[in-house]
This record gives C-alpha cells, sequence and structure tokens, in this order.
C-alpha cells in the first residue's frame, strides 16, 4: 500500500458523514466588464512606493532615459520593442544570459500582461515583451511599460484574463521587509526600485 | 484487519517535528509576560498591523461576501478533498512536475533529503514555510549533511540566532535591532564588521550576504500558499523577493504542502488574493506573488517537486467541529487581535503554529493529550473569529477541544493559565472590563477574568462575547 492510498483513505475514512459541499456564495464584486481607472492605478502604484511616470507611446523612450540617469547596461526580454529603449544605453538582449550578468545589469526594462487598478499590481506573464522571470528579478531597477488596455479594475478581473500555465509575477511595489521592528525598509532581494510607465496615446 | 488500519485517519507521530509543546502553556506564558521587551515589541506590531488591515479592509464594500466565499470555498474543497488532491496530482504531473505523497513528517523528511541528495547538492535556499517547520526539515537536511539556509529576513534572523520564530507573519519580532546587528556580526559569513543597527542596514547586509548563496545554490525548498487543482498551479505569497529567488534560479524545486492548501478552481484565486494579504500584512496586496504550473521550458526551475503532507491533517478533518481550523490560510490575524497572544508571544505556545489558530490546530495534529493546555491559552473574547478572513470560528473549537482533554489534567491546566493573569493587576483589571462576567456568577467585580472564564467554559460552554470584546477593544 503506498502512502498515497493510506493518505486517500485516511481522508475518505474521515469525511464519512461530512455534509455534502454546497454551492459557493459568490456574491463579491465579480469580474464583469468595467473600465479601468488609470488615475486609481497611478495612485495606488505610487502609494506602495512605485514610480509612476505618464507619457505618450512616443515618449516612452525618454522617460526610460531619465530613469536610468547615468544607468548604461539595460537588460531587455527578447519580444521588447526597441524603440522603447533611449538610443545611449548598452541593451543585452535575453537569449538565455547568465544570471551574473543580469544580476550586474543597471536595469531591466519590461512590457506586462496585465495590472490591477484596485491593487497598484502589475503581472508578469512570461510572454516574449516580459522575458523569463529572473530578468526582472536581478537587476536593482526594473522599469515596467503598461498600456492601458492592459489594465483592468480588481483581482478578479486579472484572474479571467491571466494563462495559469504560464509563470505569473504578481508585483506590488519594490521588494520590501518589515522584519525589523516594523520598520518598513524597501528592497531586500527584489529590485529597489520600480518604475511603471503608463503610454498612454490620445483620448 | 491491515487495511482498517491504514486507512484511519492518524495525528502527527512523536519524535519529529515541531507540533507539541515543550512545557505547557501557563509556565511559558508565565516567563513570557516577565520580558518586557518582548511584550513591548509585540504590542507594538500587533497594533500597527490591526490599524494597517483595519483601513485596507475599509476600502472593500465586498469584504464580508469575499470572507463569505473563502469560508464556503475551504468547506467545499475538504467536502471534495480526495479528488481534489487526486486532480492535483495530475494538473502537476501533466505540466511536467512530481508529486510524492508523505503520511507524516518523518516520511516528508526523507522524501525531501532523498530529493535532495540525489541532486548531488549539500545546501538548500528556503523560503518560509510552516509545513517544513512543522515537521522540522531543517533538522533532518543538517543530519543527513545537507545544510538549509532559511532566507527570509525574519527566519534568517530566527536561524542566525539559534532560536525560534515567535510569530507568523513577522517571525523575529521579539528581537530588537540591537540584537539582529549582534546576531549578524556573530554569525553572518563575510558580514561587514562596521555595520550599523538601521533597519536598512541590515536588510542590505542580509542582501548581499543572500545573494551569492541564491545564484551558487541548485537546490529551493519551498513552502505553497495555494495550489489549484484545476491547473496544477502553485502560488506563493511574500514581500522581500526572497521566494521569487528561490522559486526562479534553482535547477531543482521541492515545494512541500500540507493536503489543506489545495483549491479547487483557478477562478477561486480571486478570493483568497483579496482576502490574504489585506487581512495578514495589511496591504491591498504583497509586493511578490508568483505562480507556476509545473515546468516551464527555459524558465526557472527544470524539476519540480510536490510533496503532499498529511502528519495529522486527516484526523483533524475527522472531527466536525474542529475540521475548520484546516481553512486557515495562515494570515496571522488572529493572532494580532488575540489578547492573549499579545501578552504571551508566540514561544508559549510551543508548536510552530502560535495565536489563537495554534491553540485549536496543534492539539488536533498531536491528538489534544500531546498539546492538552492550548485548548486553555484563550478567553473565549471572540476577537479571532471576528478578524478571520475565512470566518473559522476558533472559540467552538476551542470549547470543543476543552470538552475532549482528558478532564482533571485540562482543569489543573485552566487553573493555572489563569493564575498568570491574576498576577497581574493591570492585566486582571482589562480582564474584567473585558467580559461581561456577572454572566458567569451574578455579581459584577467578583466574575472570572479570562481564562478563568475558560476554566468555567469547560463546564458551562457559554457562547462567546465577541460585542463585549469589541468594545473593550476599542476602549483601549
Ligand atoms: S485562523 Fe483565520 S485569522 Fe487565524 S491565521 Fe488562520 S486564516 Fe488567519
Amino acid at each position: 500500500m503506498t502512502s498515497r492510498d493510506v493518505i486517500l483513505g485516511r481522508i475518505r475514512e474521515a469525511l464519512r458523514g461530512y455534509p455534502a459541499a454546497g454551492a459557493v456564495p459568490r456574491d463579491y464584486r465579480g469580474s464583469d466588464d468595467e473600465p479601468a481607472d488609470m488615475d486609481l492605478l497611478a495612485g495606488r502604484l505610487a502609494d506602495y512606493r512605485a514610480h509612476v511616470h505618464r507619457t505618450a507611446t512616443i515618449g516612452i523612450a525618454a522617460t526610460i532615459a531619465r530613469i536610468l540617469g547615468d544607468g548604461r547596461v539595460v537588460v531587455a526580454p527578447p519580444g521588447l520593442p526597441l524603440a522603447w529603449l533611449p538610443s545611449r544605453v548598452e541593451v543585452l538582449i535575453d537569449d538565455g544570459l547568465p544570471d551574473e550578468r543580469i544580476a550586474a545589469a543597471d536595469a531591466v526594462v519590461t512590457a506586462a500582461a496585465v495590472a490591477v487598478a484596485e491593487t497598484g499590481t502589475i503581472v508578469l506573464d512570461a510572454s516574449a515583451d516580459q522575458g523569463r522571470r529572473v530578468l526582472s528579478l536581478l537587476p536593482d531597477l526594473h522599469v515596467c511599460v503598461l498600456r492601458p488596455e492592459q489594465v483592468v479594475p480588481r483581482v478578479p478581473q486579472a484572474i479571467a484574463r491571466l494563462d495559469p500555465r504560464r509563470p505569473l509575477t504578481w508585483i506590488s511595489g519594490p521588494s520590501a521587509t518589515s522584519d525589523i521592528e516594523l520598520n518598513r525598509v524597501e528592497g531586500v532581494h527584489g529590485p529597489r526600485n520600480l518604475h511603471v510607465i503608463i503610454a498612454e496615446d490620445g483620448s | 484487519m491491515t487495511r482498517t488500519f491504514l486507512g484511519m485517519p492518524a495525528t502527527a507521530p512523536r519524535g519529529v517535528g515541531h507540533l507539541r509543546e515543550g512545557e505547557p502553556f501557563p509556565a511559558a506564558a508565565r516567563r513570557a509576560l516577565g520580558d518586557p521587551q518582548l511584550r513591548r515589541n509585540l504590542g507594538h506590531a500587533t497594533t500597527t498591523i490591526r490599524a494597517k488591515s483595519g483601513r485596507v479592509i475599509g476600502e472593500l464594500p465586498d469584504w464580508q461576501q469575499l470572507r463569505d466565499a473563502g469560508s464556503a470555498l475551504k468547506a467545499d474543497t475538504m467536502a471534495r478533498l480526495p479528488e481534489l488532491l487526486e486532480q492535483l496530482e495530475s494538473a502537476v504531473t501533466a505540466a511536467g512536475g512530481t508529486v510524492h505523497w508523505a503520511a507524516d513528517a518523518t516520511e516528508a523528511n526523507r522524501i525531501v533529503t532523498g530529493l535532495v541528495r540525489a541532486t548531488g547538492e549539500q545546501r538548500v535556499t528556503k523560503v518560509k514555510s510552516m509545513a517544513t517547520q512543522e515537521i522540522g526539515l531543517n533538522e533532518a537536511l543538517a543530519a543527513a549533511g545537507i545544510e538549509p539556509v532559511e532566507t527570509d529576513l525574519a527566519e534568517l534572523i530566527v536561524q542566525l540566532g539559534a532560536d525560534r520564530p515567535s510569530h507568523i507573519l513577522v517571525p523575529a519580532i521579539h528581537r530588537n535591532r540591537a540584537e539582529i546587528r549582534e546576531i549578524f556580526l556573530r554569525a553572518m559569513p563575510g558580514v561587514d564588521p562596521a555595520l550599523s543597527d538601521e533597519p536598512a542596514a541590515l536588510a542590505g547586509a542580509a542582501r548581499a550576504y543572500l545573494r551569492e548563496t541564491f545564484l551558487r545554490t541548485k537546490v529551493a525548498v519551498s513552502g505553497a500558499n495555494f495550489a489549484v487543482a484545476e491547473t496544477g498551479t502553485l502560488a506563493v505569497v511574500e514581500s522581500e523577493g526572497n521566494g521569487r529567488m528561490c522559486l526562479t534560479l534553482p535547477e531543482t524545486l521541492i515545494t512541500v504542502m500540507g493536503i489543506e492548501k489545495v483549491v479547487p478552481s483557478w477562478r477561486d484565486l480571486e478570493v483568497f488574493l483579496q482576502l490574504l494579504p489585506r487581512a495578514s500584512t495589511g496591504e491591498r496586496m504583497n509586493p511578490y506573488t508568483s505562480m507556476w504550473t509545473g515546468v516551464t521550458p527555459g524558465d526557472g526551475p527544470q524539476q519540480v517537486h510536490l510533496v503532499l503532507l498529511d502528519n495529522g491533517r486527516s484526523a483533524v478533518l475527522a472531527d466536525e467541529v474542529g475540521r475548520q481550523a484546516l481553512h486557515c490560510i495562515r494570515c496571522s490575524a488572529c493572532l494580532n487581535v488575540c489578547p492573549v497572544y499579545e501578552r504571551t508571544g508566540g514561544h508559549a505556545y510551543g508548536s510552530v503554529y502560535p495565536g489563537p489558530i495554534g491553540a485549536v490546530l496543534s492539539p488536533q495534529l498531536t491528538g489534544v493529550a500531546d498539546n492538552a493546555s492550548l485548548p486553555y491559552a484563550s478567553s473565549l473574547c471572540g476577537a479571532c473569529f471576528d478578524a478571520c478572513p475565512v470566518k473559522i470560528d476558533i472559540p467552538s473549537i476551542l470549547v470543543h477541544l476543552r470538552g475532549r482533554a482528558p478532564h482533571p489534567r485540562a482543569e489543573a491546566a485552566a487553573m493555572a493559565a489563569a493564575a498568570y493573569v491574576m498576577d497581574r493587576p493591570r492585566l486582571y483589571a482589562a480582564a474584567q472590563r473585558a467580559a461581561r462576567l456577572g454572566r458567569l456568577t451574578g455579581r459584577r467585580g467578583r466574575g472570572l477574568p479570562p481564562p478563568l472564564s475558560g476554566w468555567a467554559a469547560s463546564r458551562d460552554v457559554p457562547e462567546p462575547p465577541p460585542a463585549t470584546f469589541r468594545e473593550w477593544w476599542a476602549r483601549r
């Protein structure tokens, strides 16, 4: 008898006479299509100490240049629009870069899959314009470019849009800890600086 | 005969792991009460987190509906646990992962140790997991010549200080910055001798120390907050990024998870991802949540294992009142509202599961006889029930477990647990304000304060008085 059989047998025994499962009430605000509030997103991101920049698509490269300051070496996932990157930087396009080179870069620039306005969260799903999970983890500065159609109002809409078969990273502000006397300190292991560019055209 | 025996729900075995009290709660609590730093730190932590949590919960118009859904989802999960675990197993396997089943702590330790040995590695990074603390995995790995490195800042402080966690969420809250600096100077290889005790400097030292370890270590062990049966997706909710490091950089990832952590469908995460951060850290969302489904070619660990752990959970499930303790999502909200926890801290509870949830979970995992005083580590004020995001009725389970405790010893334990409160005039006064004691004795001022009211409860089984608690809390 395997442990699998033992455990499943124990559980079945424990459940004898267990009331059948009732329906789950889902009276909370669901995943209806609603417009997302960009100002709310910007405010909530900033609340968790992400830096927010709002620009037209054409201004992305200049915005990134300003964010980078003296930073020179930028990691980019293979599908990132190169027009987003300022011309003066050295771009390391990920083709299986070793971890050490990623860690030594000044910054990483990615797109995102979804952003959640109510919680100030961006979600990466490792698509070609976001890349392997390690890219957005090791550099100390992460610049994430969002388009308005990627922004949803709340968590249920994000869950509805995301594909669980992809590796997902939900990011709400920079890495942080409150482990020492409950003082919030930004940046333990993940990027200490998170910049989110919301690229809005027209309106 | 044999088959029946093997199929019976079983409690966690003795002699392995960290589920049992070393000494009864009253004795440990009395010592904790004599530690002013502990009480100050705990008071500050619980007050701060309560306020933050209250604010962000207040922002959601549908918090109660989310709680109702979370509670019902957990009940539904338990009712269908065998089929959901089988579904999870097939989904993880289909996605390239390997599923292992561990009937108890000993078996889980053997499985994990074996998996690490098979890689030939001698060190693993670890991301905070209560399940691996519960089974004593670090000790088992060390005995096999494998070095476990805790990577959560607080866990690192606890590990380097050869100490025990005192809170689910902030395990090193009993330490202040000067102590942490001393621990780092003493035990952290390569640390700068000029290290200051500024929290940012201390966090920076941990970052520098662990960065290299992350980059060089090929095996990681994690827990999981949720596992989706439908898709085989596992989720880890964290703040620092050490979780992302452990889940992304190694070649081999071993996740140890209690069987109760499964959720039926992907969609169900829309409920728990709203409940957990707000109830736990008091954030709208925690900084990082990682989700992975088996192996993703070219991205992250290429060897992915999931160890499903029973270790007494089936015995908890067999108790029709106590089984809701398995609904716990480990947010620690019940700790932060508990007047007994706030005064005694996590160590007094003996087990790795402290506070109100520990008082109901540990005795059930081990059998009540092995944690007989824990069901009395409460005043039955009801605050934990009100705070719990999945609406676990902890007071009712406590009363129920008191009824199951071996009687003479239980009463003695209750009397002793009460004694520490009686010793302290301020606390005694607070306790008198806390409960409508006249209900128990008929005359104002002569009532039994908690936990003596708990002692009475082992006989009279009164209703918990949550409204009274809230008034009391508001006035404090
Ligand atoms: S019992 Fe409820 S409040 Fe306590 S840790 Fe578990 S989920 Fe949170």
